[in-house]
């Protein structure tokens, strides 16, 4: 039972405050849906409905190649940090505590501290060096960046499962005739995969919708959807880039959706 | 008859911890536990009965000693390599598995037949009365059932010794004792060597063939429930298990000098002041002109139902608890009466500090 005496939606201006936040966070968004429905060129006026801004997506070869190369980088890059992850996550947890735990907690989670600028200005200096020794211009590096940047995403819904699971489990698996690899993929692996792929869609979202750092990192020819969408925002808006901006919302909210599905508790 | 070792634990040190933090949580036990036996650690929390528990289990090495189960050396061996299953406190039951899929883990783990994991699986479930809930989960059981599941899948595959770390502490009383029960009857139609832990010295009075008592690190005494009870070697031991009346007495020829002046008959070669044992229903409450009797004056009297408790005080001061039943002399024993006491034959224990 809630307790009474402090309550609070019962403060005065409760709903409104909250009706506003609301109406602040989704209005914009909601806009942007809307007018990827136009049927006119402006993002200002409405005049009447129509979806070929879909179509002139769709048929758009620069979005194409865009979202097959934003695709393969976020497919890449979570897989990478999603293993990296589990293996850090285990290896912080599944253990008794040892000397440096907090540093390493820390050290695998700085990517969310430092600025992304200074990140992306970091990874440009970096690669540009390695692009000279090797001779390398692949995705090669955008799919490490990102990989790099997500691993923190990952290892957070990963940490937090396996810390609600008894540490006693794998000593009952092994108790029970179970070798190390049995026991971790019998019981470990079953119980924190709701945890990994939680830890992998966020990694993915992350990846997807990433900008200041693939701008900096990318060499030419090398667009992913946000930053062609940033390319083309510098000419002349057009509803096109709504209709781009409504499909990743779409996918977005998709992936967060199961997300949260696969994270609550079960009772 | 010959009885034969299953576990041999020998001059086992367990030290955590390096240099002069270390801490001894075993220091140098030595046991024998007898195969078919139910045989009971018993100490207060800290006592090490837990850390011999691992060990055996495999859990952790020892620093120092060995353990051997049927005369081989088993200290090196990881867990899964040792035919020893544990009921572990929290039950460590898996979550996503059904009652049957836990019950049977073990067996599969240990590559048997499909068809064989089956029938041993539908026999545990029988032998633990929950044939009802096989394809439940695990987290949909009371906590008595997850005991049983616990109890079924350390039993299934049929280990040499069973050991159960405290599996009853977080039961309710009645639950508890039906469990008690329930146990001992397990360990009786199995024949499985039990090794159960355990800081209730009732659990272990009730349910044990012999007791092994311990206490910071060391292993006071082992013996059956009735050997530790009426003979305990040393204070500890007969302060943890019942209630005792502890008297300074001094050894004279024939016996011991309580206090002021009755010899209390008892065998003890020590000389000098030593401590005497005694059970409250050991003391009998006697007539203070009883020749021999060791006087005493009724300082309360507290009513337990059954039995009523006198406490007396001697002629220095020392307070001595008396049980005897109820309704028998209340009316004449009251406060501040003088009296005598005397002590049942042989129940004096001398102890060894």
């Amino acid at each position: 039972m809630a307790d009474r005496s402090f309550e609070v939606a019962r403060l005065p201006g409760f709903a409104t405050i909250a009706i506003t936040a609301f109406v602040i966070l989704y209005l914009p968004i909601i806009t942007l849906v809307a007018f990827s429905f136009n049927a006119g060129k402006s993002v200002a006026v409405w005049e009447g409905f129509s979806l070929h801004w879909y179509a002139d997506a769709w048929a758009n070869d620069d979005v194409k190649s865009a979202t097959v190369r934003s695709l393969i980088i976020a497919v890449s890059a979570s897989a990478i940090a999603t293993t990296v992850a589990t293996m850090a996550a285990l290896g912080t947890t599944r253990r008794r505590q040892f000397k440096g735990q907090t540093f390493i907690y820390v050290a695998i989670n700085q990517p969310l501290m430092v600025p992304e600028i200074v990140t992306a200005v970091a990874l440009l200096i970096f690669f540009g060096i390695v692009k000279t020794w090797t001779g390398y211009q692949g995705l090669g590096y955008l799919i490490a960046a990102h990989a790099a940047f997500c691993t923190p995403f990952a290892y957070l819904p990963i940490r937090a499962r396996l810390e609600g699971m008894d540490l006693s489990l794998e000593t009952a698996a092994a108790d029970l005739y179970a070798t190390p690899w049995q026991a971790f993929r019998r019981v470990t692996l079953p119980l924190l995969a709701p945890g990994i792929m939680a830890g992998a869609m966020l990694a993915f979202v992350i990846s997807l919708d990433d900008v200041v750092i693939t701008e900096f990192v990318k060499s030419g020819g090398q667009d992913t959807l946000p930053t062609y969408m940033l390319g083309q925002m510098r000419r002349a808006i057009s509803p096109e880039v709504n209709a781009i901006s409504t499909g990743l919302l779409a996918l977005t909210v998709i992936l967060l959706t199961a997300f949260f599905l696969l994270t609550r508790k079960k009772d | 008859m010959t009885t034969q070792v299953t576990i041999a634990v020998r001059n086992v040190v367990k030290a955590f911890g390096a240099g002069d933090a270390a801490v001894r949580a075993l220091d140098d036990v030595s046991l024998d536990i007898r195969k078919g036996e139910f045989f009971t650690l018993l100490g207060p929390s800290g006592c090490g009965k837990t850390t011999l528990l691992r060990l055996i289990a495999g859990f952790e090495m020892p620093t120092e000693g060995q353990i051997l189960l049927d005369g081989t050396d088993i200290s090196a061996l990881p867990p899964n390599k040792r035919p020893v299953n544990t009921v572990f406190q929290s039950y460590a039951l898996f979550p996503h598995l059904t009652v049957a899929q836990n019950i049977g883990f073990g067996l599969q783990m240990q590559g048997r037949p499909a068809a064989e994991v089956d029938a041993t699986t539908k026999r545990m479930l029988a032998l633990v009365k929950l044939d009802a809930l096989a394809t439940r989960k695990t987290s949909q059981l009371s906590g008595g059932q997850q005991q049983r599941v616990a109890l079924a899948r350390a039993l299934a595959p049929q280990p040499k010794v069973l050991l159960l770390d405290e599996p009853l502490s977080a039961l309710d009383l009645k639950l508890r004792k039906e469990m008690q029960i329930e146990l001992k009857r397990l360990q009786t139609e199995t024949g499985i060597t039990f090794v159960f832990v355990t800081h209730d010295q009732e659990e272990a009075l009730t349910m044990s063939d012999r007791i092994g008592v311990m206490s910071h690190g060391k292993l006071q005494q082992t013996g059956t429930p009735r050997e530790i009870y009426t003979t305990p070697v040393n204070r500890f031991v007969a302060s943890f298990i019942g209630e005792t009346n502890f008297l300074p007495g001094t050894t004279v020829p024939g016996g011991v000098r309580i206090g002021s002046g009755a010899v209390v008959e008892t065998a003890t070669s020590r000389p000098g002041d030593v401590t005497v044992a005694i059970r409250p229903e050991q003391v009998r409450i006697v007539a203070a002109s009883d020749p021999g009797a060791i006087p005493a004056t009724i300082t309360n009297l507290v009513y337990f139902g059954t039995d009523t408790h006198f406490h007396l005080a001697l002629a220095d001061g020392t307070e001595v608890v008396s049980r005897l039943q109820s309704g028998t002399d209340e009316a004449r024993l009251t406060p501040g009466t003088a009296v005598g006491l005397r002590f049942a034959p042989g129940a004096a224990q001398v102890l060894e500090d």
